[in-house]
């Protein structure tokens, strides 16, 4: 009698058990992003932003300072929270490194083909478009996301974005929301937000372009679209295409009116 | 040629609080490559020295440090340098705000 009593207050501790020990995972990976973000390696990157945003490059050998992000010629505050939204000179809408890509060739006269031959880095050699867009979206530090929404072409885009959210597709049959579709779960420590709903939308988009601790590297939400659709075994997407750019503004537009605060952290 | 440095001084409750950020791959033993590690870091006020360091590979690539130095006053210099065991290195200094 006793000893089924102990054994089924044994059972339901070890039920708690593992409830609590979560909370307090939980706890200590909030205190070390907490102290990592009080000395972001996110900040060394925004310096070689900056040196290559001042950098002539290419066959006219020009700088980006003249490049409009959308608040006008060389305009950095406040750009890239008013991003993605539809620039008239290219008529779609842009999210930030399309519109990097977009002045690199327009102003630096560079061609598409060599800017993008390696817009993802590593550790060891950041890619351009990591740094530039560290840089960029610092400079929107404490403003309020607002991407465009009053164009049709930037409805278009959100549409797009949603309806590709939901799409299965590939060898697996997954989309987005196999994934990021249902609250709770998460990968290894990693979350998995589901991005339909602004409260979850919000941080994502406050804190991305982020400094990934584990692999000591800078990484854009290019990047991330990229990576998302190689881990679902899609073919690889186009570097700003519209689908990418859709994605980025529907994830925005969903996530809009938080306070940005990256460049973040990520694990 | 090595990369950024950057560096936060402020006074808080009698102390000058200072963080600083060094580029560095930091690479270990155990990478098969080279190592490549800062072996020495040099704190000065007001060009004096005030903490002289060893840094084993057990540290972080891009790695940030942080400490307190007790009294100073607005204004006072701080300069922190690093040295690999590659005999590269760079300094940055501020002014305590």
């Amino acid at each position: 009698m006793n000893r089924a009593f102990a054994g089924i207050l044994l059972a339901s501790l070890a039920v708690c058990a593992p409830a609590a020990a979560q909370e307090d995972v939980k706890k200590e990976i909030e205190r070390y992003r907490q102290m990592v973000s009080e000395g972001s390696p996110a900040e060394l990157f925004e310096l070689e932003g900056e040196a290559l945003w001042k950098k002539p490059q290419g066959p006219k050998q020009v700088s980006l300072e003249k490049c409009d992000l959308g608040v006008g010629p060389g305009v950095l505050k406040g750009a890239y929270a008013a991003l993605p939204r539809y620039f008239k000179d290219a008529d779609r809408v842009m999210d930030l490194e399309t519109r990097l890509l977009h002045c690199m060739i327009s102003l630096q006269g560079r061609s598409r083909e060599e800017a993008t031959q390696r817009v993802f880095g590593n550790a060891d050699r950041p890619s351009e478009m990591e740094s530039l867009s560290a840089y960029v979206a610092a400079q929107s530090r404490g403003m309020k996301m607002a991407p465009g929404e009053g164009h049709p072409k930037e409805k278009a885009a959100y549409e797009l974005g949603r309806a590709l959210y939901f799409q299965r597709a590939g060898s697996w049959d997954f989309a987005c929301t196999s994934c990021h579709g249902e609250e709770g779960k998460r990968i290894r420590l990693q979350e998995l937000p589901v991005l339909l709903k602004p409260e979850n939308a919000r941080s994502v988009v406050a804190s991305w372009p982020a400094y990934r601790i584990s692999t000591s590297g800078f990484i854009t939400m290019q990047w991330r679209m990229n990576n998302c659709y190689q881990q679902m075994r899609m073919p690889e997407p186009a570097f700003g295409s519209d689908a990418t750019v859709a994605l980025i503004h529907f994830i925005t537009v969903t996530g809009k009116g938080e306070i940005y605060r990256g460049p973040g952290n990520k694990r | 040629m090595a990369g950024p440095m950057k560096m936060r001084a402020t006074l808080a409750g009698g102390n000058t609080e200072v963080r600083v950020l060094m580029t560095h791959p930091m690479t270990t033993a155990q990478s098969g490559q080279p190592l490549h590690f800062i072996q020495n870091i040099t704190v000065k006020l007001n060009g004096s020295a005030v903490i002289e360091a060893e840094v084993s590979q057990a540290v972080s690539r891009n790695p940030v440090f942080s400490f307190r130095l007790k009294g100073g006053a607005k204004g006072d210099k701080i300069e922190v340098a690093w040295l690999d065991n590659k005999g590269e290195s760079n300094k940055i200094e501020t002014a305590v705000a």
